[in-house]
């Protein structure tokens, strides 16, 4: 895809995430926001690369982007592949690792630990928007294997 | 700590584990593995996300396209007001009513329900007034028992509100010091389930708990008259502590399309007309504004740069009877700003669309006015009436046909318009009997209310025109300080948009917007919130969710449902402009392959839906590729079809009769007015041909009777009208197949 091309079409997203936004605007963005755009165009950037990125386009710590700097940013992390996306098949070999009884699912308490205290760190509000997303409610336990269809399946794009 | 004798290495292709023994993954394994599974969750996030977002933007276009829709309507029903005489010989007809109320309109609405008997066997509340927490509660019993109040003391309610009301200034003033926590709650829109859990959760409205609700009570939900009933009750019941605004629905020919006046005349037979009229008075005498210890300010819509709180405070609020009606105005102040016209991105106004924008047939008009009425189409809804940027007046309304102060009938035959040259708009009603005051006063007054209650606040500075809604004006950050300034207030709240949080801050935070209709769009898709504010002036949020399935849904679900039911709606759109959109496509396919380019399909469809959506995301769910890349364009139009094959009936006819379809439905529920179900073939053809004639349609005589007559499928000279509109109705064929693959990948065992 040119340059122009993936300039538009990013251009077309991030309007259509944002409501009546105006070119030339600045824009009063929210971190996950940034999150959100980035991960729907494929791309698997770690929260310190999404940090990094944000610093690049951001005015001045002032929490706004001006579009104009954020779309040739943005196009370029598209256009090299920057932030590639990692094989399915590991995602259930994750769970297994974490799974430590190899019981087929795990409990609130211990997915709720390992998201908090492990790796790119969780918010508490993200972990219980992935309790109540993906859990089993009437067991409160997750069963990861059947999850993996579901989080890695891409029906639309 | 060890990873005994293996050693984890994580290569693009797999995890190798650590022995099988080892009950504990070494440290940078785990760490490892939640990274993916942290990593992989935030992207399923976020895809789920922009679906949930685009979903709502395609429900919030439509919404307000409808809205401008909505125009239409009431010009159309002003058209027919001018053109003809009543359809039937007894007695005026309800638009008439509606529309042209009686000379002094104080009087004739009263005390009409001492005399309508309450039966026995009436079980619901009886109330008795001046109200008590008793009736109150009563209510609140019988409204959650699905029980309907007694068109008596409906009446009467609204009787006795009306005299409360007409004690009140246009601008409620508020103070902390006397009261608790002020609660601020915004639209409702016919959701009784959303109030009573405000109730529940915040309290009833006392002393204690007073309340403000920012307008919007009516409309789309199905328990308008419940709600209003309540709100008004408790407003009789503690005026000093129940605060109501004015919303841009609580507007007569509003409710004419979005729900209120089709509930009230099923629930209400007999009164529904009585019960109509005295909410129409209601409504216009609602407070336009709160101000809360003279600092914050609480309107439904928003503000322009024209507002202004003294001169607000001072206008007969009570002679808006509907922002939607027009202000006098002589053709000289018509100046159209071509500048003004062009929509936001830049459209381009199309020629070729003649019908369903010159809202009158076109002989009467010359050769220079009908240019400049054919200027005024749906799509170019914003007209400027004057040089200011800011106006917007006229575009909620587009100016018809002649009408004296009081209309007289036309003395030519229905159908042909009265031939007159100097264009006029009808007049503000209830005017009629007072001198009228300088025209241009007028304007100002009428445009006061309509920013008030339509504005939008956007990011940009400035103040434009309101052209996706119609109406008032998109007001910037700098407008907003301006005012704040100068009226020395430091937060400006307001309602009108469904915000996904229930709540939304805007202008570095001096704008506050609260939706308190949850699932507002589809089941799932917001929750509602309401405000508590105490003495510190500092705004505290509470958010809230109804849920009407028993089972829970997951966050997958749910999404999946509003989305299906949002493309089932963006399709049948599509649907109902099929023509247009064929023939703008193949303008594009001069070979006539059947296919055109992705962008050229996106650019087609946005310029003749005019929905500002994200097309080219939305292509998947709507059209089919090629296997070149190029979109198949016919096949957006495959999986639909109409209710009932009507072989008469042309595609644009047809398609008419599908875009119009809500309004068709009004119009047929007020023209039966023994509620029967049934109208005449004559009845038909007149409201089929004066409806046509206006939308500019060319649909020819012959075509219509053959219409009504394959429609009376009983030969007996009437028409049900629900079976013409079942016609209709779209047919989405591939409905249940889709259901079925969507239950598949979420897998059963979720649902």
């Amino acid at each position: 895809m040119s340059r122009r091309r993936s300039e538009q079409r990013l251009k077309r997203l991030i309007m259509s995430l944002t409501t009546r936004w105006m070119s030339g605007e600045l824009w009063q963005y929210r971190e996950r926001e940034i999150g959100t755009i980035i991960y729907s165009l494929g791309c698997f950037p770690s929260q310190a690369d999404l940090h990094d990125l944000i610093a690049e386009v951001e005015e001045d710590q002032t929490g706004y982007i001006h579009l104009d700097s954020f779309l040739p940013v943005m196009s370029k992390v598209l256009l090299e592949h920057k932030f590639p996306p990692i094989p399915e098949d590991l995602l259930l070999q994750a769970f297994e690792v974490l799974d430590k009884e190899k019981k087929g699912y795990l409990e609130h308490e211990e997915l709720t630990k390992y998201m908090t205290q492990e790796g790119e760190l969780f918010t508490q509000e993200e972990v219980d928007e992935m309790l109540t997303a993906l859990a089993d409610h009437e067991k409160n336990v997750v069963y990861y294997k059947d999850l993996i269809n579901q989080l890695t399946i891409d029906p639309d794009m | 700590m060890g990873c005994g004798t293996s050693v984890a290495t994580e290569t693009r292709g797999k995890i190798v584990e650590p022995d099988d023994t080892a009950k504990t993954p070494c440290p940078a394994l785990t760490m490892k593995a939640a990274v993916l599974i942290q990593r992989w969750y935030r992207r399923y996030m976020a895809r789920l996300e922009m679906r949930r977002r685009y979903t709502w933007n395609i429900f919030q276009s439509i919404e307000y396209a409808g809205e401008q829709d909505q125009l239409q309507l009431s010009s159309f029903f002003s058209f027919m007001l001018d053109n003809f005489t009543q359809l039937n010989e007894n007695g005026p007809d309800l638009i008439s009513q509606l529309l042209d109320p009686v000379v002094d309109p104080w009087l004739g609405r009263e005390t009409g329900y001492n005399l309508i008997p309450v039966p026995e066997s009436y079980s619901g509340p009886r109330l008795s007034f001046p109200l008590s927490v008793s009736d109150t509660n009563s209510l609140l019993g019988a409204f959650k028992e699905q029980q309907t109040l007694h068109a008596r003391y409906v009446l009467q309610l609204l009787y006795e509100t009306k005299k409360l009301l007409k004690q009140m200034p246009n601008i409620t003033h508020l103070s902390t010091s006397y009261t608790n926590e002020i609660t601020i709650c915004g639209d409702l829109h016919g959701r009784l389930d959303d109030l009573l859990l405000i109730f529940y959760k915040n309290g009833l409205p006392s002393a204690e708990t007073p309340y403000v609700f920012n307008g919007d009570f009516v409309d789309r939900g199905k328990k308008s008259v419940e709600v209003v009933i309540l709100l008004l009750a408790y407003l009789l019941l503690y005026p000093d502590y129940m605060h109501l605004n004015r919303g841009n629905h609580e507007d007569h020919i509003m409710n004419l399309r979005y729900g209120f006046t089709r509930e009230v005349m099923q629930k209400y037979k007999t009164h529904g007309r009585e019960i109509l009229q005295l909410f129409q008075d209601v409504f216009s005498l609602l407070p336009v504004a709160t101000v809360i210890d003279g600092k914050i300010l609480i309107v439904h819509g928003g503000i322009s740069d024209q507002t202004d709180l003294d001169f607000l405070s001072s206008i007969e609020r009570h002679k808006v009877k509907s922002t939607l009606r027009f202000p006098r105005r002589s053709l000289e102040k018509l100046d159209i700003d071509q500048s003004q016209r062009q929509m936001k991105r830049g459209r381009s106004t199309a020629s070729s669309r003649p019908s369903s924008s010159c809202s009158h047939s076109k002989n009467q008009r010359t050769p220079n006015q009908r240019k400049r009425r054919c200027g005024q189409r749906r799509q170019d809804s914003t007209v400027s009436t004057s040089s200011s940027s800011s106006s917007s007046s006229s575009s909620l309304c587009s100016p018809r046909t002649p009408s004296a102060l009081s209309p007289r009938p036309c003395p030519s035959s229905p159908s042909m318009p009265c031939n007159v040259n100097v264009l006029q708009v009808p007049f503000l009603d209830s005017l009629s009997s007072v001198a009228p005051p300088l025209p241009l006063q007028h304007d100002l007054e009428w445009k006061q209310i309509v920013d008030i209650l339509w504005s939008d606040p956007k990011t940009q500075e400035g103040c434009s025109p309101n052209i996706f809604r119609g109406g008032g004006c998109y007001f910037g950050p700098d407008v907003t300080q301006r005012l704040l300034t100068r009226h020395g207030l430091q937060l400006l709240i307001r309602s009108h948009e469904c915000k996904q949080e229930g709540y939304e801050l805007c202008h570095g935070g001096k704008v506050i917007t609260i939706f308190s209709a949850s699932n507002y769009y589809e089941e799932g898709s917001n929750r509602g919130a309401y405000i508590k504010v105490g003495r510190e002036l500092v705004p505290r949020f509470y958010q809230y969710q109804v849920s009407h399935t028993t089972r829970k849904l997951t966050l997958t679900q749910r999404v999946r449902v509003a989305e299906g039911s949002a493309l089932k709606a963006l399709k049948e759109k599509l649907f109902s402009h099929r023509s247009e959109l064929l023939s703008g496509l193949q303008q594009y396919d001069h070979k006539n392959t059947g296919n055109v380019s992705v962008s050229d399909w996106a650019q087609v469809l946005e310029s003749v839906l005019r929905l500002d959506l994200p097309w080219r995301t939305l292509r998947p769910h709507l059209a089919r590729l090629a296997p070149d890349g190029s979109v198949e364009y016919k096949s957006c139009f495959e999986d639909m079809e109409s209710g009932i094959p009507l072989p008469q009936v042309t595609p644009n006819m047809a398609e008419t009769l599908f875009r119009y379809r809500t309004d068709i439905e009004i119009i047929f529920n007020i023209i039966d007015k023994d509620h029967s179900g049934l109208i005449s073939i004559e009845e038909f053809r007149h409201i089929w041909h004066l409806f046509s004639a206006h939308l500019g349609v060319d649909i020819d005589d012959r075509a219509i009777d053959d219409l009504a007559r394959s429609i009376d499928f009983n030969k007996d000279g009437s028409i049900d009208f629900t079976e013409f509109l079942e016609a209709f109705r779209v047919v989405h064929k591939l409905e249940n197949k889709d259901q079925q693959l969507n239950e598949k990948m979420d897998g059963d065992k979720y649902s």
